[in-house]
């Protein structure tokens, strides 16, 4: 009985401090500018299912894909069991889904428990990949401290569960074998994997004792949950939810093409208008918007929402041609920032109140001049991203802000500008002379 | 076009030249080539001449939109007042804004690659080539412009002009979605590189070398002064040619 309680009681504040955390994540996702993408929803439903549910982007590289599927099957799959160790612990049963599913069960089982074995073996690859094999992209200096342990963690914990997964299978197979499981019956569960891991590693145990490994892995398995659900929100791992709204929500327009801001427009217009009263009141009140980013709330909420994405792979990094020359830009950098930023000014906020202004912002801050300046615009971080996640719209809106508000960019572009304007080319060159190609 | 519309007449698509192709030395062999094959095949077209200006895409990828907007909006009253609707670019900045960037601001027209073009009048029939032009058998590799490729998703044409050619087409290890830039996008052609320890142009001709390909075809101004320093700066002028893909055209049909 006092154990039901204490179940319920973890099982309250598991779901609802993460509950919590991802409305706070919501409030501050949505501190981003407005953009509508919930036109064409047939072909969204179709982007998303292939690339999160399917992960298609991530076969452009088969090893560390493989690997991964590994996991995510795993962990998918091992929900069902997390299901009934949830029904177990508010019912006070064991094995609720025995005697109703019968030899489905034991397939059921069997099949977590393999994949759970190919999930550990995948686990130890990957540790292996960032901290002995070292491979490039995941070493790189922006995964310098927090970023690295938040890897490493998460990688540990997902080993730690799948041995409790095994310690209470294993221990409850041998108590099942000699009558002794708080499951009715004796016999063989049949489980794949723990009918002989069981044994092996327990055979020799008194019963006290299997027991208590039984529990510990019972009980360890619903805690590593609770402690990862809670984790989630804090780490690169969100992206095992938010990758699919942010598929869904993906750029469906060719990617070459950025947006124009209507704002320009409107002003433009209102130039040319030979009619037009400059001085009009503007229509609205509101204050007008900054143009380009200088801090996150500039940017969109779906930038934003990709920087909670992003899973610090560092695929768009290792493809990026700044990057691979030595320069300072990198994509995956240009995402975190913005992620630390979002939550360091929104935390600010909730913690001194409305106006508090901490006197810093993305642009300048976090992402320096030279790296935004380094962007050739190749959308090649775009097209490497496995779950879609665009670092080019932001850096364009960093730009644009240094251009439009600052009047600060490399002296070579505010020529180009001038050209542009008073010769029709980048170059210095005269408008009359555009069809001397013609008689040369 | 002013000359062709003082005749009462209407081309059937407009040529748009682009500031590379109508000032840059190299690339206004590439517009003579167009012209060239516009001519053999008979089509009615006509430029603005004088009255072209800048798309704005530099100013626009250099976070200029005020630039961008006004090149954009004074280029746009001069193609709705000529009443155009069918547009070939001569290079995939321009292919790019104008058609996915000027229908925002009131310009809606059919937008096509000079590759694209020329694909449709092979198809259509109208235009030849012998077999045994002057690439036949040759190694030809084709670096992807990222606003024709990654940019539009167009990777087949220029390619199929290339097998049109009787030629090897060999790809680079980086190629079509996962080409390398030239390292000129995003308005870096008008400026010097930020530090690192390589050029992205040198970084990429070693893709080029590495292919043992005689020939570099691409299809964009900018990417062709890239590759052409790139080529040089290797030491490999007698060895790799830098064209573009309608060059290749108009050398094989010889015209
Ligand atoms: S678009 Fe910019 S940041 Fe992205 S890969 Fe290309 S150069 Fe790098
Ligand atoms: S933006 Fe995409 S590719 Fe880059 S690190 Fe994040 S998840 Fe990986």
């Amino acid at each position: 009985m006092i154990s039901i309680l204490i179940f319920i009681v973890l099982t309250v504040i598991g779901f609802g401090f993460f509950g919590w955390n991802v409305s706070k994540v919501r409030a501050n996702i949505l501190l981003g500018r407005d953009l509508d993408r919930t036109d064409r929803k047939a072909e969204r439903w179709k982007v998303m299912t292939l690339v999160a549910l399917g992960q298609k982007k991530m076969f452009a590289r088969p090893i560390p894909a493989i690997l991964h599927l590994m996991l995510y099957a795993a962990f998918v799959i091992t929900q069902i069991e997390l299901i009934e160790i949830i029904v177990d612990g508010v019912t006070g049963n064991h094995r609720t889904f025995f005697a109703a599913l019968g030899g489905f069960y034991t397939f059921m089982l069997s099949f977590i428990e393999i994949l759970s074995i190919l999930a550990f073996i995948a686990t130890f690859m990957f540790l292996a990949r960032r901290n002995l094999l070292k491979v490039p992209r995941l070493v790189k200096s922006e995964l310098n401290g927090w970023p690295k342990l938040d890897a490493n963690l998460i990688l540990i914990a997902e080993i730690t569960l799948i041995c409790f997964i095994f310690m209470m299978n294993g221990a409850d197979e041998v108590l099942y074998n000699q009558g002794q499981s708080h499951l009715a019956g004796e016999g063989s569960l049949g489980l794949a994997m723990s009918s002989w891991i069981g044994p092996m590693l327990f055979g020799n145990m008194s019963l006290d004792t299997l027991h208590i490994i039984e529990r510990i892995g019972w009980w360890g398995h619903i805690l590593m949950v609770f402690g990862f659900l809670n984790f989630l929100p804090y780490s690169k791992h969100f992206h095992i939810l938010l990758a699919f709204p942010n598929t869904w929500y993906s750029n469906l327009n060719p990617k070459g093409q950025f947006n124009n801001i209507d704002s320009v427009t409107a002003e433009i217009k209102l130039m040319m208008d030979p009619n037009a009263d400059p001085y009009a009141a503007p229509a609205t009140d509101e204050v007008p918007q900054r143009f380009g980013a200088k801090d996150v709330t500039d940017l969109t909420w779906k930038s934003l929402l990709d920087a909670y994405t992003c899973t610090e792979c560092g695929r768009c990094t290792d493809v990026c041609p700044a990057n691979t020359t030595g320069k300072l830009l990198s994509p995956r950098k240009i995402m975190m920032d913005t992620r630390d930023r979002l939550v360091e000014y929104a935390d600010g906020k909730r913690k001194n109140g409305k106006d508090y202004d901490d006197g810093k912002s993305l642009n300048g801050d976090y992402v320096t001049a030279e790296e935004i300046w380094a962007c050739t615009s190749c959308n090649a971080c775009v097209d490497a991203c496995p779950v879609n996640i665009d670092p080019l719209t932001i850096i364009v809106d960093l730009r644009r802000f240094l251009v439009m508000e600052e009047s600060k960019m490399p002296s070579e572009l505010a020529g180009m500008n001038t050209n542009i304007e008073n010769n029709g080319a980048p170059w210095q060159f005269s408008p009359a002379d555009r069809l001397n190609w013609k008689d040369e | 076009m002013a000359e062709m519309v003082a005749q009462g007449e209407m081309p059937d698509i407009l040529f748009w030249v682009g500031c590379a192709g109508s000032f840059d030395d190299r690339a206004k062999k590439i517009t003579k080539a167009i012209v060239k094959i516009l001519n053999k095949c008979d089509v009615k077209f006509a430029v603005l001449g004088t009255e072209e200006s800048c798309t704005g895409d530099p100013a626009k990828r250099a976070g200029n939109e005020f630039v961008y907007q006004m090149q954009a909006i004074a280029n746009i009253e001069v193609l709705n007042a000529y009443e155009i609707k069918k547009i070939v670019t001569a290079c995939p900045h321009c292919f790019n804004i104008i058609k996915n960037e000027y229908p925002g601001l009131g310009g809606n027209y059919e937008v096509v690659h000079h590759s694209q073009y020329i694909q449709s009048l092979i198809n259509d029939g109208k235009l030849t080539l012998q077999d045994g032009g002057v690439y036949k058998g040759r190694k030809i590799t084709f670096h992807d412009p990222c606003y024709l490729g990654r940019g539009n998703d167009v990777y087949d044409a220029p390619r199929e002009l290339i097998e049109r050619l009787d030629a090897e087409l060999v790809e680079m290890k980086r190629c079509k979605s996962k080409g390398l830039c030239c390292g000129a996008g995003g308005a870096q052609m008008f400026k010097e590189a930020e530090k690192g320890d390589k050029e992205i142009n040198d970084e990429r001709t070693e893709d080029v070398v590495e292919t043992k390909a005689e020939i570099v075809a691409t299809g964009c101004p900018f990417c062709m002064t890239m590759m052409t320093d790139g080529v040089k700066t290797a030491n490999k002028e007698g060895a790799i040619e830098v064209l573009d893909v309608a060059e290749l055209i108009a050398n094989a049909a010889d015209l």
